[in-house]
């Protein structure tokens, strides 16, 4: 599960990398959006247990020993929630775009100089 | 120039960061002590065969309200920013081709009704709420693709959203009464382990959370696809 676990790491990165050089507010989001995928590769195999199995109570996994077989189930109810709020975050943040594109008529991040100090 | 610097050093520690625990990582061998407390202690006391969902539902059930929540913040705040505009003229728009327009009727009930057998199964096999609201506003997502003069009836769905938030916060009162406390699914009878009407409230939970999330996707959908 390591590989999962860097894969997770590069993509972080990668989303990191590219909020910090991109200019297209569109890019910006999407790097949002791919740092957000390596966070969620990230938590999920923190969770996983050596030979663990999904954690679901059923077949070969019963009620005695199941804490011996499965994965962490708690990471997974995280990410579960963390996907769907990322979801509704890009979407959030792609209609904002859409609301500075109609003001500006430009999506480049140095046309906007209202906050900047 | 300066800024590409700043900006390539900061990744850099950043990285580093993320090496060192890399590096000293280690797969676990066991359950930490409170994934193994609810893993031994969830089949007699809440009943549902998927723990997730037993901890999304009830043990974490009020960061699942709160979750809503936001989903329903983001999707009040993509109508804001795309709605307040005066509607100017429309620019005429292809026409879906035949194979997807007839394809769409054979498709879209099927996908529907997946998106409900997700949700409805969500405490026994992978699956619940947020993953049967998504699939069905995948449906949705389809519906609008093929035919771009679609608009759903924004009432319904609203209506529909908010009937099943307000039975969700009920249905968490009820187990507040009933049994234990806020979201306690134990105020219906368990029934049998592994059945479809088993756990309690939790399918009845998570219904009204596969709705409000379809419901909210398909809000958002159709107010992006509108601009």
């Amino acid at each position: 599960m390591i590989s999962i676990l860097v894969i997770g790491s590069l993509l972080i990165v990668v989303g990191f990398w590219g909020l910090l050089t991109r200019k297209n507010l569109i890019k910006m989001v999407l790097s949002i959006a791919i740092a957000e995928t390596g966070l969620q590769l990230v938590m999920i195999s923190i969770g996983y247990i050596k030979h663990g199995t999904a954690p679901i109570i059923s077949g070969p996994v019963t009620g005695a020993d199941a804490a011996s077989m499965v994965v962490d189930p708690v990471p997974q109810a995280l990410v579960l929630t963390a996907i769907v709020i990322g979801v509704a975050v890009n979407a959030l943040l792609l209609s904002y775009v859409v609301s500075l594109y109609r003001k500006k008529k430009s999506l480049d991040i140095s046309d906007f100089k209202e906050l900047k100090w | 120039m300066i800024k590409k610097a700043v900006s390539f050093v900061v990744i850099a520690i950043f990285s580093l960061m993320l090496f060192a625990v890399i590096k000293e990582w280690e797969t676990a061998s066991r359950l930490k002590p409170l994934a193994r407390e609810y893993v031994t202690r969830e089949p007699a006391e809440l009943g549902a065969s998927n723990l997730v969902t037993a901890i999304v539902v009830t043990y974490r059930g009020l960061d699942t309200l709160g979750e809503v929540t936001v989903l329903f913040l983001a999707a009040a705040g993509v109508g804001l920013f795309l709605k307040l505009r005066d509607r100017e003229k429309k620019t005429p728009r292809r026409n879906s081709s035949e194979i997807l327009k007839t394809g769409i009727t054979f498709v879209l009930p099927a996908i529907i009704m997946f998106g409900v057998y997700i949700f409805l199964n969500g405490h026994l096999t992978p699956g619940g709420g947020f993953q049967g609201g998504a699939v069905i506003a995948s449906g949705v997502l389809l519906l609008l693709l093929t035919f771009p003069d679609y608009r759903p009836k924004y009432g319904a769905i609203h209506t529909i959203e908010s009937l099943s938030g307000t039975f969700y916060v009920l249905a968490g009162i009820a187990g507040l009464v009933l049994a234990g406390g806020f979201l306690d699914n134990r105020f219906l009878p368990a029934g049998n382990f592994g059945q479809i009407l088993s756990a309690g409230a939790i399918p009845l939970i998570y219904t009204f959370i596969g709705l409000k999330v379809g419901t909210e996707l398909t809000g958002i959908l159709s107010n992006m696809k509108g601009e």
